[in-house]
């Protein structure tokens, strides 16, 4: 290779290497403001923001949702199999929304420690099977316990 | 030089390469067909509904290959322009400058496909995390290198400066691929794309790897003719294209 050919070369090299170094820093920096939600410890141990609304991730635990009257309000215990916080929200909740299911809300804590939601979207996870399989993985997950 | 390197040689020259197209286009043509009856049976078709979703899940079958596309074809696109500025390869700046549209394509296409699908199993169309918002940073470096291009009056200047543009944007692509990874989103992680096995059962995920193939070969396809434009266009005064208008 000419020698103008490899300054060209390692020139682009090195303003690529320079970026990527650049915003790795950035993004570093900025990480909190990054994540999307909070998990339930972090809120049970009062890392969330007090006074303002923010995003609260974690699984719905089994057998907890409550639907006191007719309306659309509702009750639910959210974890992230360490600690555990009360949701209570009024309003539809999407397809996916299940007991057992991870889901993302926003809201606020009031003083009794219950997160009253503004919002629940529910939190797809990356498995796909036809519900045979699912079935059977039931069955041999339950078998083995 | 050895017999390939001279092929790559030869096909930097536009008439060797527009001829060579020309022949190559109809047989590319016919397989992206085939795969894209094969894909879309087999995934809208023979595939069975998901556990969760059910028929909803099938969106994958288009929203997953754009948006691997939308990465594919960035990449190409700078790699492009890197031996366009290094060695002054003509046709790596064609490939490099008509890239773009088509790789914006791709990712609007992963975006709005996301979104139709967000809304029911979400429960919005939009939000701001990681994945959402790199994935839009990239739909805007695309229409910039496309803006950028047209600005610039000398198409020399013009495929280098967005060369370099391309470059830049190259630190977006791995924050979209590692977004779901690195920070807590609301997007899934990664299905398919990983070291692991894909968490995904076989009667799914073939067609949506034919699909993926189907994507490649329709980007293919779509760029090789965008190249031959383009290259009529900046040759319109050599002789070649003359004798090609009027034998």
């Amino acid at each position: 290779m000419k020698t103008i050919r490899k300054q060209r070369l390692f020139l682009i090299i090195a303003m690529v290497a320079a970026i990527m170094g650049a915003v790795a820093f950035a993004l570093n920096a900025f990480n909190e403001n990054l994540m999307y939600f909070y998990s339930v410890t972090e809120t049970v141990n009062g890392k969330a923001p007090e006074q303002q609304a923010f995003r609260l991730g974690g699984m719905v635990v089994k057998g907890s949702v409550k639907r006191p009257g007719e309306g659309l309000t509702v009750f639910f215990d959210l974890t992230d199999y360490q600690s555990s916080v009360t949701v209570n929200y009024t309003g539809i909740l999407p397809d996916l929304f299940r007991e057992g299911q991870g889901i993302i809300s926003t809201g606020r804590l009031n003083e009794k420690g219950v997160f009253i939601a503004d919002e629940v979207l529910a939190k797809h996870d990356e498995n796909y099977m036809p519900p045979e399989v699912a079935e059977s993985l039931k069955t041999a997950k339950s078998q083995a316990d | 030089m050895n017999p390939v390197m001279k092929w790559i040689h030869l096909l930097g020259s536009p008439p060797y390469f527009y001829r060579f197209s020309g022949k190559l286009l109809p047989w590319l043509s016919v397989l992206c067909i085939i795969l894209f009856v094969w894909g879309l049976y087999g995934g809208l078709v023979q595939a069975p509904a998901d556990y969760q979703q059910s028929d909803a899940f099938r969106i994958i079958y288009v929203h997953v290959p754009s948006a691997w596309m939308s990465l594919f074809v960035y990449v190409t696109m700078a790699v492009a322009g890197a031996i366009g500025i290094i060695w002054h390869v003509k046709m790596a700046e064609i490939v490099c400058v008509t890239s773009a549209p088509i790789g914006a394509v791709f990712t609007f296409l992963a975006l709005l496909t996301g979104s139709i699908w967000g809304k029911p199993m979400w429960g919005t169309w939009w939000v701001w995390d990681a994945r959402l918002t790199s994935e839009l940073i990239l739909l805007f470096l695309y229409f910039g290198v496309m803006a950028l291009y047209r600005a610039i009056e000398d198409k020399r200047m013009a495929a280098r400066a967005v060369a370099i543009l391309a470059l830049v944007g190259l630190v977006n692509i791995p924050i979209i691929h590692y977004s779901v990874e690195w920070w807590s989103t609301l997007h899934q992680g990664p299905t398919v794309t990983k070291f692991d096995k894909p968490s995904m059962d076989a009667s799914m995920l073939i067609p949506l790897l034919v699909m993926a193939l189907a994507f490649q070969l329709y980007y293919c396809i779509v760029l090789l003719l965008r190249m031959r434009t383009e290259l009529v266009n900046r040759e319109r005064n050599s002789k070649w294209v003359n004798d090609l208008v009027s034998p």
